[in-house]
C-alpha cells in the first residue's frame, strides 16, 4: 500500500526533504481530465475536456463559475474543488459587499493558497486532491493562475493541467508568442488545439472521422466580459473554426505525465494503485 | 488593527456562513458568538456606549472638477462651544488616490484614520500595485458605519471622501454617521450643507464640470462665508487636493478677514 516509510501521514518528512502525501495529491490531478487556460491582451479563456465517466452517465461540471470576473477549471477531485469553489465564490461575495468591487484575482488566489497550505501542515488534515486553472479578469488585466494541491499557485501566460496534458502544454510553448495579439476567436482555437493533444488515443483516431464531435466546455471572461460558459451552440462553432484553421497539434507520442515527474529513489518502488473513485472529470 | 477598540471585529452577519469559511471538523463548533462588548461590559463610569460626540470638528466641503477633487476642512476641533484645539488638520491623504475628511467627533475620525491607514498598509504589503479606490473606500465605511449603528454605537463622524478611480474619473462622496452615503460634484457636512452648499451650485455650470482655477476659488470664498457665519468655525483651513498626479494637503490658508463692516452693525 505505501511507497515507502515515510508517506504515512502528510506531516512526516522523507530524509530527502520530501512530503510524499503531499506529492500523491499532486498526482490526483494528472488523473482528472485535461484542462487549458490561456490568455490575450484583454481576455482569459478556460478549455476543459469534460469525458462523461461511464456510458450512462453526464460529464462532470469541469468549468465553475466564481464571481462575474473569475471562474475556475478543474483537474482532480470533483468534490474538493466544490469545497475550493464555495470557498471562492464567498470570499468574492463578502468582497463585493464590503467594497462594491471585484476581487483582485492576485489576492485571491494568494488567500487561497495560504488557506490550502495549512492542509499540508496538519495531522488532521488532507491535502485538496484538485488542482485548478483560474480565468479572471480585473483592473490588472486577464489572468491565468494554476493552483495546485501543494497550495503552490503559478501565474500563467497559458498552461495546462490534468491526464495527458504534457501535449497541451507542447503546443502552448510552441505558439505562446502568438496568444498576446490573437483575437478572441483565435484564441479558442488555439485552446480547442492544445487540448486536441490530449484526448485518449483512442477518440484522437476517431476525431478524424468526426472532427467536431469533441466533448469540451468553453469559457472566456475579460475586458467587459463576464465570465461566460459558452453554450454547446457556440462551442460548437468553435470546434468547427479550430478544426478548419487546422494546426492540431503534431501526432506525435505522448510525453506521458509519468516521465515528466522527478526521477527519484521514492519512485522506483511499487507502484501506487490506481484509485478509480471520485477522480476521474 | 492599531486601533484597541475593534470596531471591525464582530460580523456583519449572523446567523448564517461566516465568509469564506470551511467546516472545521477538527475545532467542534463554532465560536459562540460574544455580544459586542458595549453591550455587555460597562466601562469604569458606567457608561456603555457614547450617545454623543464630545470634541468636534466642524464642517468640511469637498467640490469635485474636471481633474480631481478639492477637499477643505478648518483646523479647530471644538470641545462645546469652547474653541479647544486650534490648529488640528481634518483633511487627510490616505493614498495617492483617495484624501478623506472628517467632521464630528475628533475621536471618532482618528478612530476610523486609523482603521483606514491600516489597511492601506496591507494593500502596500501584497505589493501587487492594487490600491483602494474611492468608491471601495466610501462603500466599506457604509458598511463599517451602518453595522455600527445598529449595535446601538455609532461612529459620530460625518466623512468626505473624495479621490480618482482607476480609469481616471475623479469621485466625491459623503457618508454620514448611519452609513447613508451619496456622491455629488459637491458635497459638505455640518453647517456647510446649509452655507456653502447653495453657494457652490448656484455656480456650476450645466454643460460642464468645475475648473480646477473655479474649484479653488470656491473653496477659499466659501470658508470665508463659513468663518463668519458659522461659530464654530475659525479663519485657519486646509485644502487637500487630488488629481492625476497624486494627493497633497495644502494650506494651512487663513482667510482674509474683514471687520471694518462690524462698527456698523447694531443691534446686538
Amino acid at each position: 500500500m505505501f511507497r515507502n516509510q515515510y508517506d504515512s501521514d502528510v506531516t512526516v518528512w522523507s530524509p530527502q526533504g520530501r512530503l510524499h502525501q503531499v506529492e500523491y495529491a499532486m498526482e490526483a490531478v494528472k488523473l482528472g481530465t485535461a484542462t487549458v487556460g490561456l490568455k490575450n491582451r484583454d481576455f482569459a479563456v478556460l478549455v476543459a475536456l469534460s469525458k462523461p465517466s461511464s456510458e450512462l452517465s453526464a460529464s462532470q461540471r469541469k468549468i465553475i463559475p466564481i464571481d462575474d470576473h473569475l471562474g475556475i477549471s478543474i483537474a482532480g477531485i470533483t468534490a474538493d474543488a466544490r469545497v475550493i469553489s464555495r470557498y471562492l465564490r464567498s470570499e468574492c461575495l463578502s468582497y463585493k459587499h464590503s467594497y462594491g468591487s471585484t476581487y483582485p484575482v492576485s489576492r485571491l488566489i494568494t488567500n487561497l493558497g495560504n488557506k490550502m497550505q495549512t492542509t499540508t501542515q496538519r495531522y488532521d488534515r488532507r491535502p485538496y486532491g484538485v488542482g485548478l486553472l483560474v480565468g479572471g479578469y480585473d483592473e490588472k488585466g486577464p489572468h491565468i493562475y494554476q493552483v495546485t494541491p501543494s497550495a503552490t499557485f503559478y501565474n500563467c501566460k497559458a498552461n495546462s493541467i490534468g491526464s495527458r496534458s504534457q501535449s497541451a502544454r507542447t503546443y502552448l510553448e510552441r505558439n505562446l508568442d502568438t496568444f498576446l495579439n490573437c483575437s478572441n476567436d483565435e484564441i479558442i482555437c488555439h485552446g480547442i488545439s492544445a487540448i486536441h493533444g490530449s484526448l485518449p488515443t483512442d477518440e484522437m483516431q476517431s476525431r478524424n472521422e468526426s472532427a467536431s464531435q469533441l466533448n469540451i466546455t468553453i469559457a472566456i471572461v475579460g475586458k467587459n466580459q463576464p465570465f461566460k460558459i459558452l453554450s454547446e451552440k457556440e462551442t460548437q462553432i468553435y470546434l468547427t473554426m479550430a478544426s478548419e484553421k487546422g494546426a492540431p497539434p503534431a501526432n506525435q507520442p505522448y510525453d506521458d505525465d509519468e516521465s515528466t515527474s522527478q526521477a527519484g529513489p521514492s519512485t522506483s518502488g511499487p507502484r501506487d494503485p490506481i484509485v478509480a473513485v471520485a477522480t476521474e472529470e | 488593527m492599531l486601533n484597541n477598540y475593534n470596531s471591525m471585529a464582530q460580523p456583519l452577519w449572523q446567523n448564517g456562513p461566516t465568509p469564506g469559511a470551511f467546516y472545521n471538523f477538527t475545532g467542534g463548533q463554532q465560536q459562540t458568538q460574544k455580544l459586542p462588548k458595549e453591550l455587555t461590559a460597562a466601562g469604569p463610569f458606567g457608561t456603555k456606549r457614547s450617545t454623543s460626540s464630545i470634541t468636534t470638528g466642524s464642517s468640511v466641503l469637498g467640490i469635485r472638477y474636471d481633474g480631481g477633487v478639492m477637499i477643505a476642512a478648518d483646523t479647530l476641533v471644538s470641545y462645546g462651544s469652547l474653541a479647544r484645539y486650534q490648529n488640528i488638520l481634518r483633511v487627510f491623504p490616505i493614498n495617492n488616490n483617495i484624501i478623506l475628511g472628517g467632521g464630528g467627533d475628533f475621536a471618532d475620525i482618528q478612530s476610523i484614520k486609523r482603521t483606514i491607514d491600516q489597511k492601506m498598509i496591507e494593500d502596500q504589503c501584497y505589493a501587487d500595485g492594487i490600491t483602494m479606490k474611492p468608491k471601495a473606500l466610501s462603500s466599506w465605511l457604509t458598511r463599517v458605519l451602518y453595522n455600527r449603528r445598529s449595535r446601538m454605537n455609532p461612529l459620530y463622524i460625518d466623512v468626505v471622501v473624495g479621490g480618482i478611480e482607476q480609469d481616471g474619473t475623479p469621485y466625491l462622496a459623503n457618508v454620514d454617521l448611519r452609513g447613508r452615503a451619496y456622491e455629488d460634484y459637491v458635497v459638505a457636512t455640518g453647517f456647510a450643507r446649509h452655507l456653502a452648499l447653495p453657494l457652490v451650485r448656484e455656480r456650476k455650470p450645466k454643460d460642464r464640470e468645475f475648473t480646477a482655477e473655479e474649484a479653488s476659488e470656491l473653496i477659499r470664498k466659501c470658508m470665508e462665508v463659513l468663518y463668519y457665519r458659522d461659530t464654530r468655525n475659525m479663519a485657519q483651513y486646509t485644502v487637500g487636493v487630488c488629481n492625476a498626479s497624486g494627493t497633497t494637503i495644502d494650506g494651512p490658508c487663513k482667510v482674509s478677514e474683514n471687520w471694518t463692516f462690524a462698527a456698523t452693525i447694531k443691534g446686538y
